[in-house]
């Protein structure tokens, strides 16, 4: 009541914040200004995100406004806060949990149908909590979509195969691409459903169930087929798409199936681990001959590259890919703490070359990237709760990397992806069309 | 089986985007010199289809990008970043006098838009697209919120900005069909006024006792702005278009109880009554009916308020106004004698000592239904005049280029100028 009646009687005008476009995709760029600020003075940018899980989310930027009164932060440095710099998306990229949240959290869409919601507000000084305590001089809602207009989902639910199948818009048919996302989480979309906003036809798989229900590698195969035989899909330009596990299971059956034969790949954070037994069974036994690998850091967090490094020195549990016939580009961070990926790939890359199939590996590393290489502008985490398939275990798995640089890797590897998937998949393809 | 393969793409940046901001339009991975068409489809709440289309030639890189590559022919032509949505019209077989406007702005308006293969002109619907994409356009901004005002008596709507607040707030009033338009006070609020669209034609309580709204039913509307916790009750501006042009200049120069900042009038006319209120004006025009002509079946309404009188208590007089004004003006208006009513305004102005205040935006080839860009262009359009029942088709007038660029220019410069009166800064250019 007070202030709005100081504000009336002053006939003050607050500062306006405008950010274009305030409904995008989340690989879309944004940006931010502020105007009808006072000259020269100091502001806090600040953004906040309520998630699905109910944590609060939040990055904040310390900038000083222009003769007229004005900030833009694709334009202007801050000088303190979740980043620094000149930084268009720093208020995205360096989001984390607000102070007093759980720990170990990780953000993670999973309704990709309706957008996450940012509030980008300004408030006066440069000020590093309580935002939420007290009120900005000004805000604006933005949107981030995973999915664009048009784009289909469609669920899938045949014997063996839980997933869901995202069409881009248009007449068709398209590129096909088998989403393996990592381990844990179950059906996640948003890659899928954001891969199909750029063109691709992609199945996001759910493959955490145990075997019993859905036998995993029997899972993989009939979605690879379910893909290739669909009628919005090019049968003869199919690809996969993993992370982590996921990779680790498109390396394996790129080389070894004869049913799953990709047009190309993308790695991101894998190696060429044979994944023993062909089950989930196998797999985890695997992994607990090599627990007593698993180290620890100063917070206790689990660092299990050791027990990735000790699996794949053994050569039997080396997945031949010298049997790879299809361009294959790897992603990996160079400060991976939670698998060997790098050594893998120089690996992978040394036993290629050997047989003359070099020139279809592309490998992208980064210095002081994690493990969890995701799409752009999403917040980095180097370290996050996780729960152990294979003993049940709940426990802070480190992934690694430096926000800053992991950020830029994100984004880096994430425009070097489409152009390969685009290449590969979209201009190798002859017109149809008659001049 | 054969399938056609198409390695064609298409995008649309952005893809959800508000009515008035420009989007891109690019198709990639043709083969060089490719002639293709870019088609455009609309369905309207009232179930038309509307469409637009252009033919292109893609260049040595196998692209054909909408914002620099000429357009060779269709609805448009020469390099037109927008023109598939200013360009669009009823698809042929279509109800004639159709005009598109949307009245749920709380949900986007979809287009669909398709490539085709060589230069096309008829036939989309029976023909193969080579790619295919879907556009949003938003009236609101996430975060605006819209009030339903009944408050005092109104027939109203609120927009508020996200945010905060507080907001300067502004009274926007449209024409003679009546209802409650709420589009651009949607688009306003989106770009930070508090936007409270009036039904003075229509409103619930002219319906229910027959009696036609007065001065004070505006004041009420200004007085519930101004008390608003949200609104910047010192910071307050009137748009009218049209009819509501001549309630706008009204309440601005004789109401003691509004006090503009500001005032923008489309398409709108001083001439009027200077006693009474809107009863008063339509019985004016009632009385002037018989100047109204009629050619080919499009009604000239021009006419009805020409010529401007020279009686002082038929004109809102001008030189006693206050604040700045805007006048929004096309050159080709069938329907209200926009420009001699601007040109008299500016004589009236000048005389008096205040034409500092006043600015008046021409436009060559425009016609009256001036509204937010991108929009299509009816130069003429069915039309029933609030509370009678004859449906007649009303000349507007424009040419459809002209018209969109005028659109354009002047929503763009309406908003420098609230930006400057109401918030008292100037607008950065970045965006």
């Amino acid at each position: 009541m007070i202030s709005r009646q100081l504000s009336t009687m002053s006939g003050t005008v607050p500062p306006i914040v405008s950010v274009v476009p305030s409904r995008a995709l989340v690989d879309e760029k944004i940006k931010v200004l502020v105007e009808n600020l006072p000259p020269g003075s100091p502001v806090t940018l600040h953004s906040l995100h309520h998630s699905e899980d109910r944590d609060y989310w939040e990055a904040y930027g310390h900038y000083v406004s222009d003769h007229r009164g004005t900030v833009s932060v694709a334009k202007d440095l801050s000088f303190g806060g979740t980043y620094t710099g000149k930084e268009a998306m720093g208020l995205l990229w360096s989001m984390r949990p607000v102070p007093g949240s759980r720990k170990g959290l990780r953000l993670r869409k999973r309704d990709v149908c309706s957008p996450m919601l940012v509030n980008i507000s300004v408030h006066s000084g440069h000020i590093a909590e309580g935002f939420r305590q007290q009120p900005p001089l000004a805000s604006a809602l933005i949107e981030r979509w995973y999915m664009a207009p048009g784009v289909q989902r469609i669920s899938i639910k045949e014997t063996g195969v839980r997933g869901t199948l995202f069409i881009p818009p248009g007449p068709g048919p398209f590129p096909g691409l088998l989403d393996l996302w990592g381990d844990g989480g179950g059906l996640l979309e948003y890659r899928s459903s954001l891969i199909a906003s750029h063109g691709f036809a992609s199945l996001a798989l759910d493959y955490s169930s145990s075997d019993d229900q859905y036998p995993l590698f029997s899972s993989i195969e009939a979605a690879f087929s379910i893909l290739k035989d669909h009628p919005q899909v090019i049968p003869e330009r199919v690809g996969i798409y993993g992370l982590s596990l996921g990779s680790i299971l498109t390396i394996f059956f790129t080389a070894e199936s004869a049913v799953i034969k990709p047009f190309c790949c993308v790695c991101i954070s894998g190696s060429h681990i044979y994944p023993s037994g062909k089950s989930r069974k196998g797999m985890n036994h695997l992994l607990l001959t090599k627990l007593n690998k698993v180290r620890l850091d100063e917070n206790n967090h689990h660092i299990w590259r050791d027990v990735g490094r000790a699996i794949f020195h053994t050569p039997s549990n080396q997945v031949d890919v010298g049997k790879v016939n299809c361009p294959m580009l790897l992603v990996n961070g160079l400060d991976d703490q939670n698998w060997p990926t790098v050594e893998s790939a120089e690996d992978m890359a040394e036993k290629m070359n050997a047989v003359g199939k070099g020139h279809l590996l592309t490998r992208l590393e980064y210095p002081d990237t994690g493990h969890l290489i995701e799409p752009p502008f999403s917040p980095h985490f180097r370290a996050t709760n996780f729960i152990v398939e294979a003993t049940k275990e709940k426990v802070i798995m480190l992934w690694g990397g430096q926000t800053k640089p992991h950020s830029d890797a994100q984004e880096d590897s994430w425009r070097k992806i489409l152009a390969f998937l685009q290449h590969h998949l979209y201009s190798s393809l002859t017109p149809k069309v008659k001049l | 089986m054969d399938r056609t393969q198409s390695c064609v793409k298409l995008s649309v940046k952005p893809s959800r985007g508000l009515m008035d901001e420009k989007f891109v339009v690019l198709v990639q991975n043709v083969p060089p010199g490719f002639q293709l068409t870019i088609h455009a489809l609309h369905k309207c709440e009232e179930g038309h289809s509307w469409e637009a289309f252009a033919h292109y030639t893609a260049n040595t890189t196998g692209t054909v990008n909408v914002s620099e590559d000429p357009s060779l022919g269709g609805t448009y032509s020469g390099v037109e970043q927008m023109g598939l949505l200013w360009s669009l019209r009823p698809v042929p077989g279509s109800k004639p006098g159709l005009r598109m406007r949307k009245v749920d702005i709380q949900t986007p308006m979809e287009v669909t838009i398709s490539v085709y293969q060589g230069h096309q002109t008829e036939g989309f619907m029976d023909q193969v697209q080579l790619a295919g994409a879907v556009v949003e356009r938003w009236y609101m901004a996430p975060g605006v919120r819209r009030v339903p005002i009944t408050e005092g008596g109104l027939t109203a709507t609120l927009f508020l900005p996200s945010g905060p607040g507080p907001f300067p707030g502004l009274l926007d009033l449209w024409g003679g069909e009546g209802k409650l338009v709420e589009s651009r006070a949607a688009l306003l609020a989106s770009h930070g006024f508090a936007s409270l669209a009036l039904d003075y034609l229509t409103p619930k309580i002219t319906i229910e006792t027959g009696k036609i709204v007065d001065n004070s039913y505006f004041e009420t509307a200004y007085r519930v702005l101004e008390q608003h916790p949200k609104v910047v009750g010192s910071r307050i501006a009137m748009m009218g278009l049209s009819l509501g042009t001549s309630m706008t200049l009204k309440m601005a120069v004789y109401s003691q109880v509004m006090k503009l900042r500001c005032a923008v009038c489309i398409s709108g006319t001083h001439v009027q009554p200077i006693d009474g209120s809107l009863e008063e004006m339509l019985n004016f025009c009632r009385e002037n009916a018989g100047k109204i002509r009629v050619n080919e079946n499009q009604t000239i309404f021009r006419d009805l308020l020409l010529p401007i009188p020279t009686d002082p208590a038929l004109k809102v007089d001008v030189g006693r106004l206050q604040c700045p004004l805007l006048l929004v003006v096309g050159d080709d208006d069938e329907n209200w004698p926009a420009q001699e009513s601007a040109v008299d305004m500016k004589d009236m102005m000048e005389q008096a000592g205040n034409s500092h205040l006043l600015t008046v935006l021409l436009y060559p080839k425009a016609g009256h239904l001036i509204e937010p860009p991108y929009s299509p262009h009816a130069r003429a359009s069915t039309f029933v005049p609030a509370n009678s029942h004859q449906e007649l088709v009303a000349l507007w007038g424009g040419e459809t280029v002209a018209h969109s660029r005028a659109q354009e220019d002047a929503w763009r410069k309406t908003l420098v100028f609230l930006r400057e009166h109401l918030y008292g800064c100037t607008m950065t250019v970045e965006h």
